[in-house]
């Protein structure tokens, strides 16, 4: 695995708008970006409405996601090309799902819309209609996906990496800065994570840093190369940027993202939560 | 919320809870408001905290938390930024240039 096969740049993506076999997917919470304008020829995905279980706090089922590609035209052999909002996080979430059900051939936009829009490269209100297609979704792929008794069973013996913001991890706060404080869950991280917020790995154009640098954060952090992994943050979006990082663009094998995050482990009764830095004095 | 981590839609009316400290105001530059532009918040460390859109008429918002803070703009006809500094709970304005 290397940076090539998982990250395109903005002018490549431009230069291949029209390529047979390469998908360009917007994925984003708020879908109202791609209706004020979109890569041209670019199909949305609603990452709210669409990617996740309507009643349970759960993803769409391998038969659903089945569905809902072929409704949008991706077929198993497309190599799909994710960008979105937020920098990249509902992409990467995205990314990690596509990767979940054993889709092939998946790359984010390095930078996503962002660096789409600041580079100042076209935008379109065109309306995208592909063909139908058949598409056939792998079992989900266990091995990159965390559950909350695996999260406590591995306090102490895996890396724990907890990407919220500072304040949020400490506990001062219970969401990112951009949010109302609404939440009721205890505030808090898992005992032991170590704390290296998602943007660590971005640039202010919302490009990932090179490995080196990515190399260096993280192992300044703590990150402990030979112990396997856990991301999470507060749903499961800015960790799966992480995990892209980690897993996708380092390479550490055994990689996991938490998607409960701390909506979910803030709230179960009787875990173990810390205060503060979690830093040693 | 709690479902929801994607900045949401800028520029509406809100209420401010009682303790909660807001950082809210315009980006613009030298022809009027600039809609658009990425809206980061720096920590007194200069450490990223968050980053919104701002809505056609310019306007961002922050929940912050006592202390400075710097908010830094990037838009394709420029960048910029401006220091503010919330002493407490309330709405603390803070206007960026971009150029």
């Amino acid at each position: 695995m290397s940076r090539e096969d998982v990250l395109v740049s903005a002018a490549w993506s431009e230069e291949n708008l029209n390529t047979p076999g390469v998908v360009f997917v917007e994925v984003d919470e708020d879908t109202t970006a791609y209706d004020g304008g979109h890569i041209p020829g670019a199909v949305k995905i609603d990452w709210k409405n669409e990617l996740q279980d309507p009643v349970r706090r759960d993803f769409v089922d391998r038969a659903g996601f089945e569905k809902l590609l072929s409704a949008k035209g991706i077929a198993n052999d497309d190599t799909v090309v994710l960008y979105g909002g937020n920098n990249n996080w509902f992409a990467a979430y995205a990314y990690w799902y596509f990767k979940l059900y054993g889709h092939q051939s998946v790359k984010l936009l390095d930078g996503g819309r962002k660096k789409w829009e600041l580079d100042g490269r076209p935008l379109d209100k065109e309306p995208v209609e592909r063909a139908a297609t058949e598409y056939k979704a792998q079992e989900q792929d266990l091995s990159i996906r965390a559950f909350r008794d695996e999260v406590v069973e591995s306090i102490g013996n895996r890396n724990l990496v907890d990407v919220r913001s500072p304040d949020e991890f400490s506990g001062k706060l219970l969401a990112p800065a951009h949010l109302p404080q609404e939440q009721a869950q205890r505030a808090g991280h898992i005992p032991g994570a170590i704390n290296v917020p998602w943007s660590k790995a971005a640039n202010e154009d919302g490009t990932f840093k090179s490995d080196e640098e990515l190399a260096e954060i993280y192992g300044e952090a703590g990150f402990d190369g030979s112990r396997k992994t856990i991301a999470y943050c507060r749903i499961g979006e800015r960790s799966s940027h992480t995990w892209f990082a980690l897993h996708e663009l380092l390479g550490h094998q055994d990689v996991k993202n938490y998607d409960g995050s701390w909506t979910e482990y803030g709230s179960l009764v009787g875990v173990p939560v810390e205060l503060g830095s979690g830093k040693e004095a | 919320m709690s479902d929801s981590c994607g900045a949401p839609v800028q520029g509406v009316e809100v209420e401010v809870g009682s303790g909660e400290v807001v950082l809210t105001g315009k980006v613009s530059d030298s022809s009027g408001p600039v809609g658009g532009a990425f809206v980061r918040l720096l920590d007194a460390s200069g450490e990223f905290t968050a980053e919104v859109v701002s809505s056609p008429q310019g306007d961002f918002r922050f929940y912050a938390a006592p202390g400075t803070w710097t908010i830094r703009a990037l838009h394709r006809s420029g960048n910029g930024q401006a220091s503010v500094s919330a002493d407490g709970p309330g709405v603390h304005p803070v206007e960026v240039a971009v150029a």
